[in-house]
């Protein structure tokens, strides 16, 4: 009897956490090794935290190297022999726009954790590709719209010279009400910006926004400080995360910048990852933590609610999944039509915090802001 | 434009200059004396910014951090060159290229391992700081103006190196014929290690000067290495004048292009397509040189035949 009842209870608690019991498998393609292995790597442990608890993801993890052509063959390799459902974890849109396509054509999903180019939220956009991030021009349409409410008239605008570049730099110029002093494209990776600044400083400027994810923007960040040039920065977040400050130091401090998360946002949500992340890996998380953990959860979501094994049900589920159960460590959160979020974007101001450089929110810059594509997309 | 912003991008590729200078006059004599194409030269860059990186981080001090930045790349140097590089002599480029493009991957990788993905701090000192107001009301940067005395120096003790000591004379004999020297009975094995040294401790010096301005991180060599060889081609392969010419003409023409392309395409077309074209050319600059160069003159400005 007692046997009995013990495996009746087991059987009714399996029937409850598991309502749809199929396995999920997740191809986690991100960048692991070399330059920018940071980025991947955080929403790697992201992503794995928010699915410790269910065991029926199995993550199936490969480095891209932040190479495109390997990359793609991760892809292929986790599609035909892993036979995994979904795909998910790359960080730089060249090789978002070389994998997508392909995966999404091969009738399997692709939840984007990081990269939002432009022609996959317009003209390319699939019923099964999901962005959990932003799209590309987002941050930088809220750094546009925070300068001209802080005054700001005349700015000098910087970005490397490829495709995600010239979508910052149309992003912030479509909200940015002032007139543009100069607009200066920089090689890919390029290191050194003693020529660009000097142009600055000579420049009738009154703030300089700029857009160098990576190495690119501690370099630009430490010269234009140590060029003791007046002006005022902005950025979007990605120069000014988590990882990046401890390089930047204190060249950093005061600088405003644009976010759709910082850990300190109030959420009940937020502020379990924030503890989880940091006694899980022993360090603070990033935005593209953030991120690695929302795309979890989503899929966490999804499958409480339906089966990977019928694809339109699980794409309705993603696609609800912000009002069954999902809740974003943002807080406000649900997908527009082609499939990307809408949310609020802040303004972030960098601080020093019991000797750590961190960022503090001071106010919200867009309010469910969508993306400029919507109408592009025919899905 | 003025005539100060001018000099002052002249001396911002000056100063590029210099930094590639440090990268390439190791590339070239270890390429001029051992036959050897090093790809790992860019890991030494990168050794060379984490020590320092590591040591400012444990001192707060700059001047030790430096120290560090040649004295751990060449440890480390002498280290490869016996276990690894000193069986590659004999063998022909492509092994070369092989082994030393598997040395990068195995660096890149050591270094995460110990220091983590994440870019480290190094800053520099409070001193170097900010700007120095030159003869002619030109603002210029204190720190770089110090990579380009350190440059210069080093330059200037290459020269003195190369033809005013034995081993210099040793160094050039090698270049020349190196049976020959065997023959003579020098230790060429030593002479071989004591330039691998030299080489991968300048490649570590340029480094963490150039580490404490940009950001040090694992990869930070390759795109530094490329250059480097970008101008030993220009310069000629092994000629250390060669290098120092070849390294000052790309930082002033990168510097002089990345300013004046954008606004010379302004003229005649479009502002955006203008400012796109220009900065694509600018990036192509020293590439469009080094065609230049080997189309007239294929064995580089200094090299021999």
């Amino acid at each position: 009897m007692f046997k009995k009842s013990i495996s009746t209870f087991i059987l009714f608690l399996l029937t409850i956490s598991y309502a749809y019991g199929d396995k999920v498998k997740v191809g986690m393609i991100t960048t692991l090794s070399g330059g920018g292995s940071g980025l991947g790597i955080d929403i790697r442990d992201g992503f794995a935290l928010a699915v410790k608890d269910e065991p029926n993801i199995e993550i199936i993890s490969g480095d891209d190297q932040r190479k495109p052509d390997i990359a793609v063959q991760l892809a292929d390799k986790m599609i035909q022999s892993d036979k995994v459902d979904i795909i998910t974890g790359i960080v730089w849109s060249n090789l978002a726009m070389a994998v997508v396509p392909a995966v999404v054509n091969q009738g399997k999903f692709y939840l984007s954790p990081n990269a939002g180019p432009s022609l996959l939220a317009g003209k390319k956009c699939h019923k099964n590709y999901f962005n959990i991030a932003w799209q590309n021009d987002n941050l930088h349409e809220a750094a546009g719209g925070y300068a001209s409410s802080a005054g700001f008239k005349n700015s000098f605008i910087i970005a490397p010279n490829y495709p995600a570049g010239k979508d910052a730099l149309t992003g912030y110029k479509r909200f940015f009400k002032g007139s543009i002093e100069n607009e200066v494209y920089t090689k890919l990776g390029q290191t050194d910006y003693a020529a660009e600044i000097a142009k600055i400083r000579a420049s009738n400027a009154d703030s300089v926004y700029f857009f160098l994810p990576g190495g690119m923007g501690i370099a630009f960040i430490k010269q234009f400080s140590q060029a003791q040039v007046d002006l005022p920065l902005v950025g979007p977040a990605f120069s000014f995360d988590q990882g990046i400050l401890k390089a930047v130091g204190d060249a950093a401090l005061g600088v405003k910048n644009t976010s759709q998360w910082s850990k300190d946002i109030e959420n009940a949500e937020n502020k379990k990852f924030v503890e989880d992340f940091q006694s899980a890996y022993g360090r603070l998380p990033s935005l593209y933590a953030s991120q690695g953990y929302d795309t979890g959860k989503i899929i966490v979501s999804a499958m409480a609610n339906a089966s990977i094994k019928d694809m339109d049900a699980f794409r309705e589920a993603l696609k609800n999944a912000p009002s069954q159960g999902f809740k974003s460590t943002r807080g406000k959160f649900s997908f527009s039509s082609n499939h990307h979020p809408i949310q609020d974007i802040y303004v972030r101001e960098v601080v020093e915090e019991n000797g750590t450089l961190t960022n503090k929110l001071i106010s919200s810059g867009l309010v469910d802001h969508s993306n400029f594509y919507v109408d592009q997309c025919k899905m | 434009m003025s005539l100060q912003l001018f000099i002052e991008q002249l001396l911002n590729g000056i100063q590029f200059g210099f930094m590639l200078f440090l990268m390439s006059a190791g590339l070239t004599l270890i390429f001029g004396v051992m036959g050897l194409i090093n790809l790992a030269h860019g890991s030494f860059f990168m050794i060379g910014a984490f020590s320092a990186s590591f040591v400012a981080g444990l001192t707060g001090n700059f001047f030790l951090a430096i120290l560090a930045s040649l004295i751990f790349p060449a440890l480390i140097g002498i280290m490869v060159e016996f276990s690894i590089i000193r069986k590659l002599y004999e063998r022909d480029h492509l092994d070369q290229v092989l082994a030393t493009f598997a040395l990068i991957l195995i660096f890149s990788e050591a270094i995460r391992y110990i220091f983590g993905a994440f870019p480290l701090f190094l800053d520099i000192p409070n001193i170097l700081q900010g700007n120095i107001l030159l003869p002619g009301e030109i603002v210029y940067s204190k720190y770089r103006l110090i990579i380009i005395i350190i440059g210069l120096f080093i330059a200037l003790g290459l020269y003195f190196l190369i033809n005013r000591t034995l081993l210099g004379i040793q160094i050039k004999a090698g270049q020349n014929d190196r049976q020959m020297i065997r023959v003579l009975g020098i230790n060429i094995s030593r002479l071989y290690t004591i330039v691998f040294a030299i080489g991968a401790a300048l490649a570590g010096l340029a480094g963490a000067l150039i580490g404490a301005i940009q950001s040090v991180e694992v990869g930070m060599g390759e795109p530094v290495l490329i250059l480097a060889f970008v101008v030993i081609v220009i310069g000629g392969i092994g000629s250390i004048k060669g290098a120092l010419i070849g390294a000052l003409l790309i930082g002033v023409l990168d510097t002089m292009a990345r300013l004046f392309l954008p606004i010379f395409f302004e003229l005649i077309m479009e502002t955006s397509q203008a400012l796109s074209l220009g900065s694509s050319l600018a990036s192509m600059s020293a590439y469009l040189l080094m065609a230049l160069v080997l189309i007239f003159r294929p064995t580089g400005l200094f090299g021999k035949k």
